[in-house]
């Protein structure tokens, strides 16, 4: 049954035909961005560049001021580094306790937190803006390594909960009557436990503060420390209609999260699919 | 029958999910002196930073909803009336219209196309996980990248009108983005592009948990090929699309950076949401009060939408 079949020859064939329309935008973020202006406006945008070359790059990279990529480049790798380590370290303490505990609390603490991954950040933004500034976060990577890890803290605890229900207490309740404590059980037994909810937790919230526009925006608008998108939108703004130089800077915003996707595809795509299906 | 067995090792099994029962076991077991594991103020820094962060900060945007701030200075309770205001300004309804197309298009089409892709990968196909791999990959670009790429494709000058002229359709040609009626089908199609991958990924975890032996039993009792999709196949991923499309609404209600790389909400408000008018308003007009007002409409509409979709696809047992 369900053999390999001329049908299924057609099927595959069929799919990759798609996959290549599909990912058609990708070649011509290529194509466009190896093009030198003399070729922009003059080959057709569907031909390849005749005399390839890395001065949009280089352009790109050497870039100063508000839209100083390569600052952009180790502010958002901080940033982001700085917000998966906050959120797994309260996500996996709060998730453990909130999902193992039986009291009535811990089933409202559930929701609490449920509720806000549906809130939307735009009615919390300005009052959440105006106490960032007067606490002087605003303008630093500390303040949004903060301001992060408590927006996506909600996703994360929904995450690592989902993940301590479905596994069974029979080691916790082996070390207890070994005599560990509280404390010796969570980071000796628990926590090496959990390591695929700590990767899907990594994927998730990296993905999100990596790309994320909205908040980065606003909390740095305007300060020397800008993140990668907002660094590009800058520089982006400041260009009219140079597609070449445009899509070397998409590029390089783009390869650190496409490198590490392919090199670790099987373990995102798991972690969408499993972290999704509670 | 090798060849069938494999697809449920994939992807879907992913973290360790047993099948307990938490009810039965969690009962019987010994909690009389309270929380065993772990003590409870462990979960205190966790709890207070989303209240301080969520609840308190979307709590006093919500009280200035029924205010006429304007982000610096003193403001007055105005009551109903930026409410009021909303639905008087024609621009403000067709955001909340746009909201609501670009949200539910982008849901019904990423996920018939997620759907159709997953089932085509299912099993058996060679090179499954490779074109697994390429579907996906949309979803890890940043929505402006991605906007920025779609924005050159359907520009005047760029690929998709070189390629009507090419074909003998060149009075098609038209600056897709800057037209009032195609901007927002625009923007939909560069929407979906984006979210088919992960739609996609969300229906093979639900198709891997489908038992071959019953599909391959409907096979034998001559159920065709769309009698076992709608029989066999469908009642089974029913939690999968609970998913997808719950969390595709919320994604799609909220939608933003997309559009205010692909057109700021123009050609003449024709793709503004809900969003991007409230940022409009909030941070760059300087009126507060309406901004969370919308921000507020906005939240009560995704709150109400997500609910209705817990329930239609949660709480309905295989009927």
């Amino acid at each position: 049954m369900f053999r390999y079949t001329k049908l299924t020859l057609l099927r595959e064939v069929g799919l990759w035909a798609l996959a290549l329309i599909f990912l058609a935008p990708f070649y011509f973020l290529v194509t466009t961005a190896l093009k030198p202006d003399s070729e922009l406006y003059t080959t057709s945008p569907l031909a390849p560049p005749a005399s390839p070359d890395f001065s949009n790059f280089v352009a790109v990279l050497t870039a100063r001021g508000n839209s100083n990529v390569v600052l952009g480049l180790v502010n958002s790798i901080i940033i982001t580094a700085g917000s998966i380590v906050g959120l797994i370290a309260l996500g996996a303490v709060t998730g453990y306790v909130i999902s193992r505990s039986t009291r009535r609390w811990s089933k409202g603490a559930y929701y609490l937190f449920l509720i806000a991954i549906i809130l939307p950040g735009q009615l919390g933004a300005v009052p959440l803006y105006m106490g960032a500034r007067s606490l002087g976060l605003t303008g630093s990577a500390w303040g949004l390594i903060i301001l992060y890890t408590g927006m996506l803290l909600p996703l994360s605890i929904f995450l690592y909960s989902n993940f301590f229900r479905g596994l069974g207490t029979d080691y916790e309740e082996a070390a207890t009557i070994d005599g560990a404590s509280r404390s010796q059980i969570f980071s000796k037994v628990v926590l090496p436990m959990m390591a695929p909810a700590t990767g899907t937790v990594t994927i998730f919230a990296g993905l999100i503060v990596w790309n994320d526009f909205f908040t980065s925006l606003i909390f740095l608008g305007g300060s020397a420390n800008q993140t990668l998108p907002v660094a590009m939108y800058y520089y982006i703004g400041s260009l009219v209609s140079k597609w070449n130089s445009i899509f070397a800077i998409v590029i390089v915003s783009m390869i650190p999260m496409l490198a590490l996707f392919l090199f670790a595809q099987k373990r995102f795509i798991q972690g969408f699919a499993g972290g999704l299906k509670g | 029958m090798t060849a069938t067995m494999q697809p449920k090792s994939e992807a879907a099994e992913a973290p360790r999910r047993g099948r307990r029962t938490p009810g039965a076991d969690q009962k019987a077991r010994p909690r009389g002196r309270g929380l065993e594991f772990g003590h409870w103020w462990w979960a205190l820094p966790g709890i207070a930073l989303v209240i301080a962060i969520h609840y308190v900060a979307t709590g006093i945007g919500g009280f200035f909803a029924f205010t006429n701030w304007t982000g610096i200075g003193s403001f007055k309770m105005v009551g109903w009336q930026n409410f009021e205001a909303i639905f008087k300004d024609p621009t403000k309804l067709g955001a909340l219209s746009n909201t609501l197309f670009l949200a539910f298009g982008s849901v019904l089409l990423g996920n018939i196309a997620g759907l159709i892709i997953a089932l085509g990968l299912n099993r058996v196909l060679k090179t499954r996980y490779i074109l697994r791999t390429l579907f996906f990959m949309p979803v890890v670009l940043s929505p402006l990248a991605t906007a920025y790429v779609w924005k050159y494709i359907f520009d005047f000058d760029g690929p998709v009108n070189v390629f009507l002229a090419s074909i003998g359709a060149g009075d098609l040609a038209k600056p897709w983005l800057a037209d009032p009626q195609w901007a927002i089908w625009t923007v939909l199609i560069v929407l979906v592009w984006s979210s088919t991958g992960f739609a996609m990924v969300i229906f093979m975890a639900g198709l891997a948990g489908v038992p071959v032996e019953v599909e391959e039993a409907a096979a034998i009792d001559g159920a065709n090929l769309w009698q076992r999709f709608r029989n066999v196949t469908l009642p089974a991923i029913r939690p999968a699309i609970a998913i997808a499309t719950t969390l595709g609404i919320v994604q799609g209600l909220r939608v933003f950076d997309p559009i205010m790389a692909l057109t700021s909400g123009g050609p003449a408000g024709a793709t503004e949401t809900l969003a991007t008018q409230v940022y409009k308003q909030a941070f760059a007009l300087g009126n507060f009060g309406g901004g969370a007002a919308l921000a507020l409409v906005l939240a009560v509409i995704i709150l109400f939408f997500a609910v209705i979709q817990q329930r239609l696809t949660r709480s309905n047992p295989e009927d």
